[in-house]
């Protein structure tokens, strides 16, 4: 599993950054492989699902629900923004 | 013990699991000497509770090995005539650190030759969260640790309906396995036994490194003589970050790196991705969810209050009001009781014995003391909020709303943490902000954190703002004094915001700076962790900043009753001269003596070599005098002035503020003018006057260069702005 994202996208992926309120995406690979150490011990590993949750008041940061457990993560936009989401 | 459901396993494949049973057949540990056991987990598995549970009051905090960082450990009582030492660790998500913070358990656990090593782990892990929290667990037991692992938080666990089948978990994870509830105590019972049984090494193994690293980490095993695999791994990943391997052995390490084209980056994100999957197998076999129809959590239902873009930013500002005004007012009444009791044993003395050393014990020790004491209310109400923000999870919540603007003056959300704590004691926050993983952010945070106002400074504060500020009510609760100590608060704030700022733009760096972490849900404080660190944070204060203080002011004593040759002899032959010329009283005498000593004593010649430099600021010796000995810690200067100004004072000018409303210029007017006295707070809002802060800085950033900058930054802006106060308001 590459934490690489695919050569040659035929479009611009979703990033986490694009989700809306409530939505939800499952992670597809992590664009920044330094940043990716620290997402993937927080649990955002490649297939796993996350949803948006909160935005802070200034639109920045934001929280993330990762998986099927109550487990919330804060992250800032630029961060959220490494993290592509599968169509 | 567990409210978890305990499922039995219908194959009797358990006959060979771990149980408690099996357990007592386990020989107890030899008493020969101590066992160190460590204590480690995620952020917010309990571990703190765990801790507090299993060693209560018997914790005291020292630093790790070479480290500033603190470093707590406690006594536990296992059983009867066992007792182990417990170490309890910074939490950690991974065994690869990310900050300075987590570095501290790497370096104590890839050292199996110091005598710090632990015996064995204790694992805590949140049952209601165990993806993420085996990942560690793993990570450990494939160092080959013997571990025990605390399942806690079973109640959360089980309010969420998770539901976990012990025994076969206990099988798969190859060690014994203690459901547990650190917060209400359920649990630890049967935690010390198994602590105190000899435990053998995890039975299983999570993760091969793969074979193409072999000759690599065989070499490095082999060279450094460890006992497994994973550990040689992680000399590979992090040899340049391990404080006790030798520049030959760092060189031995890279030259292998090289040789064989270890590519660390992507071999630990797939290590961290294989854990993963191992750890989800396992659950897939012994967790089930039953209930899945989820209610809206209530954390997330407090957060639509707490960080609401109005509300949100109301409320912080209304609990820091809080607390100023529980610091100012609730924190007096404790203060006047010891201010009075100093008092009394004070005169009680002075009225029953005689001699010099009387007046040693009384105006020097006692003195100092009283200084001290005085703080204890204050410190331990400062401390106390901030426990519970912390423990409730709130502080977290800051952060996050204070991210975007802390930014804008480069800073981190994560400075909010120090700064903060900075007005408490700018010697733990700075150390707090080890946790910015981000070296300019952390350097910026520390380099202004001593700029918020530190509650050393509060006694200052309050006896200038007590003399020249009238305590009238506005708005019907608001003390005037309240929003004045409130209003120095803001400018020390300010203040470091703008050399924030500043900072940000001077300095320049690669590295990206972070800000992932996790969001706690709300919790209740544990009333017993906030109590267990405010009798720490006291105990520390009274026992370090104490020693300092009283030392201080015996020193200053001396100063003040001696004088070069006999000066003191002369002065007094002077004053007499010139009080039976103007037929002064006998009271009127004693008083003219005593100042005419005080000036030509040591301190005096001190105070009058720094006086030109600063009577622009409207400072006199005596001031000087204050502001040499508090550039050893604010907190003596109370004690200062007192001593100063008790020295020759009739006896019912008891407390310092009385001392100070009495103090008349050469004119006759009263001394302590709102120009002056607020001159003086403004160069106390400033002024970098702590040792303890240079030290910890020096340590924390590995030199003098940033202790050094601080001091001359923050000694000239106090002095800059002092002198712009005074000349204005004269």
């Amino acid at each position: 599993m590459s934490i690489r994202p695919a050569q040659a996208q035929p479009h611009a992926p979703r990033s986490v950054k694009d989700l809306r309120l409530g939505e939800s995406g499952t992670i597809c690979c992590l664009q920044d492989p330094e940043m990716a150490l620290k997402l993937l011990e927080m649990g955002c590993i490649p297939g796993t699902e996350v949803r948006l949750n909160s935005r802070a008041p200034l639109g920045c940061p934001i929280t993330l629900v990762v998986g099927n457990e109550d487990y919330t993560l804060s992250l800032r936009v630029s961060e959220a923004a490494t993290i592509l989401l599968k169509d | 013990m567990a409210r978890a459901t305990l499922i039995s396993d219908p194959t009797g494949a358990a006959a060979s699991a771990l149980t408690l049973e099996a357990l007592r057949d386990v020989p107890p540990r030899s008493h020969r000497e101590l066992t160190r056991i460590a204590l480690i987990g995620n952020p917010n598995s309990g571990k703190s509770s765990l801790f507090n549970q299993l060693t209560g009051l018997n914790q005291k905090v020292g630093n790790f090995p070479g480290v500033t960082v603190d470093r707590k450990t406690g006594i536990s009582q296992l059983t009867a005539q066992h007792r182990a030492e417990i170490i309890d660790l910074p939490g950690t998500y991974s065994l690869y650190p990310k900050s300075l913070d987590e570095k501290v358990i790497t370096d104590l656990l890839y050292d199996q030759a110091s005598d710090q090593y632990p015996d064995f782990v204790v694992v805590t892990v949140d049952a209601s969260n165990l993806r993420r929290n085996l990942l560690l667990f793993t990570q450990l037991a494939d160092l080959g640790l013997p571990a025990v692992l605390a399942l806690n938080m079973m109640d959360v666990a089980e309010q969420h309906g998770v539901q976990i089948d012990i025994m076969a978990l206990q099988q798969e994870l190859g060690v014994p396995i203690i459901p547990m509830n650190a917060r209400k105590g359920v649990g630890i019972a049967a935690l010390k036994i198994v602590m105190s049984r000899q435990l053998g090494a995890p039975t299983k193994s999570f993760y091969e490194p793969g074979e193409d690293l072999l000759p690599m980490i065989r070499q490095i095993r082999y060279y450094f003589n460890l006992h497994n695999d994973y550990l040689a791994l992680h000399y590979a990943h992090q040899f340049r970050q391990i404080s006790f391997l030798t520049a030959d052995d760092k060189t031995y390490i890279a030259e292998l790196v090289e040789k064989y084209d270890f590519q660390p980056t992507p071999r630990q994100a797939q290590e961290t991705i294989d854990r993963y999957a191992r750890v989800n197998d396992i659950l897939l076999n012994t967790v089930t969810v039953v209930r899945t129809e989820k209610n809206e959590p209530y954390s997330n239902k407090l957060d639509k209050v707490l960080t609401h873009k109005v509300w949100g930013y109301l409320i912080f500002f209304g609990i820091l009001f809080l607390m100023f005004q529980a610091v100012f007012a609730w924190a007096s009444y404790p203060m006047e009781l010891i201010d009075e009791g100093v008092t009394w044993i004070n005169q009680l003395v002075q009225t029953n014995f005689d001699g010099p050393l009387v007046s040693l014990l009384t105006e020097g020790v006692l003195a100092g003391l009283g200084g001290v004491l005085i703080f204890i209310p204050q410190i331990a109400l400062l401390f106390a909020f901030i426990a519970v923000l912390e423990e409730t999870g709130y502080m977290a919540r800051v952060t996050f709303m204070m991210d975007r603007i802390m930014r804008k003056f480069g800073l981190n959300g994560k400075s909010i943490v120090p700064l903060i704590s900075g007005v408490a004691c700018a010697v733990p926050a700075i150390m707090s902000a080890r946790t910015i993983e981000n070296w300019k952010d952390r350097i910026i945070t520390i380099f202004v954190t001593p700029l918020m106002s530190c509650s050393a400074r509060i006694p200052v504060y309050t006896v200038l703002i007590a003399l020249v500020v009238p305590p009238t009510k506005v708005l019907g609760i608001f003390n005037l004094q309240g929003i004045a100590l409130m209003g120095l608060y803001l400018l020390g704030f300010f203040a470091a915001i703008f050399s924030a700022w500043v900072l940000k733009l001077i300095l320049r760096t690669q590295n990206k700076s972070y800000f992932i972490m996790e969001f706690p849900v709300y919790r209740w404080p544990r009333w017993k962790n906030v109590g267990l660190t405010i009798v720490e944070k006291v105990k520390t204060f009274v026992f370090q900043a104490g020693k300092v203080i009283v030392a201080i002011s015996v020193i200053l004593w001396v100063l003040a009753s001696y004088g070069p040759g006999n000066a003191l002899e002369q002065a007094e032959t002077r004053a007499r001269t010139t009080a039976a010329q103007q037929q002064l009283s006998a009271e009127e005498t004693d008083i003219r003596i005593a100042s005419e000593k005080l000036e030509n004593s040591y301190a005096g010649l001190f105070g009058r070599t720094l006086e030109p430099a600063i009577r622009p600021l409207g400072f006199d010796w005596k001031i000087g005098i204050a502001l040499i000995t508090s550039f050893a810690a604010r907190e003596v200067f109370v004690g200062t002035i007192s001593t100063i100004y008790s020295v020759g004072q009739d006896a019912d000018m008891r407390t310092v503020q009385q001392k100070l409303a009495a103090e008349k210029d050469e004119n006759g007017q009263p001394f302590f003018t709102p120009a002056r006295a607020f001159s003086l707070l403004v160069f106390y809002v400033f002024a970098m006057q702590c040792m303890s802060t240079l030290a910890v800085v020096y340590r924390e950033t590995k030199g003098w260069k940033w202790p050094l900058m601080q001091l001359f930054y923050m000694t000239g802006l106090a002095y800059v702005s002092s002198l712009i106060v005074y000349q204005l308001f004269k």
